[in-house]
């Protein structure tokens, strides 16, 4: 396979054999030879044949090998030639990342840390095998999955204007909860308000820097050493469930021999079997919004609490990096509809688009990008350029470099917790082992991959944020 | 059968990817249920103190280890379990047919854990069972086989 360097950080494949696009890898010479040791560039290949994808076959900076398509991969297809796919979307649909601004300074919370990571931990279930705080009807769920984070908004968990701050308004209006089976709903029930395990976590942090002072403004972003809150989790064992099914049903009806990759089955989108995953999809996507909105209002309970006052805490945006959805893009000078599929990529509007909260709309939708634990995050701008390189799409966090098993072999989570101390970070967590399996140098270089974002202007550089208490599930 | 003959890990970057081992492929079948929970908790450690009796189907042999795998973190979920070890496992296969030929397969066993997630340390997540990477590799008295689940 050949790689052709087109520019400084735009790599290609050429179109050959079975593709019916070229694939167009974003990335440094740095980022791109971490993607060369793995499957990543054969999986953007694959995806490159699958049936009605348009223009190429997009691979983000942070990319990593996946499950049939890469992670950091961006597809879309023709809706009536081509297909849905789970294995485009990812086992964890609608994992995602949801940030709260607050009027406090480091300064104002210094002596309250502990004490506000510490009632955080109590207040939000996490961990494996940790049910949440509400106990679900059925009757419950299946509003949940139809109204999203609208749901959690009536029963009191928030407001209003935390929902024109999400991603669909905290709501994909296709979703429903019939072709959604037993086992997935069961999962689905006591798992509502966790955090979940792995890379999942919720984090105290403060404005490190701060790059474009005026969107940042218009983010509610006005200094550094303002204090935010970052959650990141997904649709938990609901969201799992719905995609191991789909992909037994559709290797059921439509066979898998001809797929150069078992986890690259899809349906026609149109087909009866692409539209019951698509809008059982959304229904997933709602369950992780609402998911996200309750532990948003317990956050904000704890902080009025400790701190006396949760006024300004604010939502700046949630997005959703595992996810297909329908959108408006331009192919070939004309304007069509396409399902997209980001899977470990985040979607990132420029100005004007509809999409985009009237707040936002002058500049752009804010685009977050979690780092490892206990690094830097990231707070970009969507760019009116995504649309043309990537169909509106950019990175979604760090990516991994080192496998678990490795990274339990070389670090100690109680050695992590130290050495994040000494840099003023606070950290609780479930497992010390968890927290080696995720230790920071197993992962890529967060700066990297925003450096590269904010060079091809997939997404321009807002604010870098740091940890100053991490909650690991 | 000691520890280290029952499963061990492959390189993965981003998830986790093991072969186990058995005699049968019954014996690789639950070995690889071992493989999984290990990425979570020490199944050594899990006391015996309630059983399920689960019968998974599937059209074929990939499928019916994804759908056994899944049932694992099904239980864990729902009925707060942690599988500690694999009981009279049994794969039926269709009749003289390949493995890599559609059928019915059936896999019964009982699986033997805990209820009380909260007396042990939990490690980490497992999302999924995948099919990527799967490989089954058999030979009389000796059966291997490798998976990859998300994380």
């Amino acid at each position: 396979m050949e790689l052709i360097r087109v520019s400084d950080y735009i790599w290609e494949i050429s179109k050959t054999g079975e593709m019916k696009v070229p694939a167009r890898i974003y990335a440094s010479e740095k980022l791109i030879e971490l993607a060369k040791r793995d499957q990543t560039l054969q999986q953007a290949r694959n995806v490159a044949c699958l049936p009605g994808i348009q223009r190429m076959s997009y691979v983000m900076p942070d990319a990593h090998q996946g499950y049939g398509f890469p992670i950091g991969g961006v597809a879309a297809f023709d809706l009536d030639e081509g297909i849905i796919s789970p294995g485009g979307v990812g086992y964890d649909i609608n994992c995602g990342v949801r940030l709260l601004r607050t009027d406090f300074k480091e300064s104002d919370i210094t002596a309250k840390r502990k004490e506000l990571l510490a009632e955080i931990f109590k207040e939000v279930p996490a961990g494996v095998g940790k049910s949440g705080v509400t106990k679900l009807s059925r009757s419950v769920l299946k509003e949940i999955l139809v109204k999203g984070a609208e749901w959690a908004v009536e029963q009191g968990y928030g407001t209003v204007e935390d929902l024109e701050r999400t991603e669909e308004r905290g709501r994909m209006k296709d979703a429903t909860w019939e072709f959604i089976s037993e086992r997935a709903m069961e999962r689905g029930i006591p798992q509502l308000g966790t955090l979940g395990a792995g890379n999942h976590f919720l984090e105290i942090q403060k404005v490190d820097e701060i790059y474009d002072p005026e969107v940042a403004k218009v983010f509610g972003i006005e200094e550094k050493g303002q204090v935010l809150v970052m959650i990141h989790c997904g649709s938990r064992g609901l969201g799992h469930q719905i995609a191991t099914d789909f992909i037994e049903l559709m290797e059921h009806k439509f066979g898998y021999k001809h797929l150069p990759d078992r986890e690259l089955i899809n349906a026609p989108f149109k087909s009866d079997l692409g539209q019951q995953y698509y809008r059982s999809m959304c229904a997933a996507v709602n369950y992780a919004f609402a998911n996200r909105q309750m532990i948003a209002h317990w956050v904000r309970d704890v902080f009025a609490r400790v701190m006396g006052s949760a006024k300004g805490m604010h939502q700046i945006y949630d997005v959703c990096h595992n996810v297909a959805k329908v959108e408006k893009h331009i192919v070939n000078g004309k304007e069509k509809l396409l399902c997209i599929h980001r899977k470990g990529a985040t979607r990132s509007f420029g100005p004007g688009r509809p999409e985009i909260p009237a707040v936002y709309r002058a500049v752009g939708q804010p685009v977050l990008i979690p780092g490892s634990m206990g690094t830097a995050s990231y707070i970009l701008v969507g760019t009116k350029e995504a649309e043309e390189l990537s169909f509106s799409s950019t990175a979604h966090g760090a990516g991994r470099v080192m496998s678990r098993n490795e990274a339990l072999r070389r670090f100690r989570g109680e050695q992590i917790r130290d050495e994040l101390a000494r840099k003023g970070v606070e950290l609780k967590a479930t497992s010390w082992k968890g927290v080696a399996e995720e230790a920071s140098a197993a992962y890529k270089d967060v700066d990297e991959v925003v450096r590269v974002s904010h060079e091809t202007k997939l997404g321009k550089l807002v604010a870098r944020v740091v940890p100053i208490g991490v909650m690991k599930g | 059968m000691n520890e280290e003959a029952r499963f061990e890990f492959l390189p993965h970057t981003a998830d986790a990817r093991f072969r186990s081992y058995g005699r049968t492929l019954e014996e690789a079948a639950a070995n690889a249920a071992l493989a999984m929970v290990s990425l979570m908790w020490d199944y050594r450690q899990i006391e015996p103190r309630v059983k399920h009796q689960v019968e998974i189907r599937a059209r074929n042999f990939e499928g019916l280890m994804v759908k056994f795998l899944t049932e694992i973190l099904y239980l864990l979920e729902v009925k707060r379990f942690i599988l500690g070890r694999v009981e009279e496992i049994e794969i039926v296969r269709p009749e003289k047919t390949a493995v890599d030929e559609e059928g019915e397969y059936v896999l019964r066993a009982v699986l033997v854990g805990d209820d009380r997630p909260e007396n042990y340390e939990i490690i980490s997540e497992v999302k999924a069972a995948t099919y990527y990477q799967f490989r089954l590799d058999e030979k009389p008295g000796q059966v291997q086989l490798e998976m990859v689940v998300d994380m």
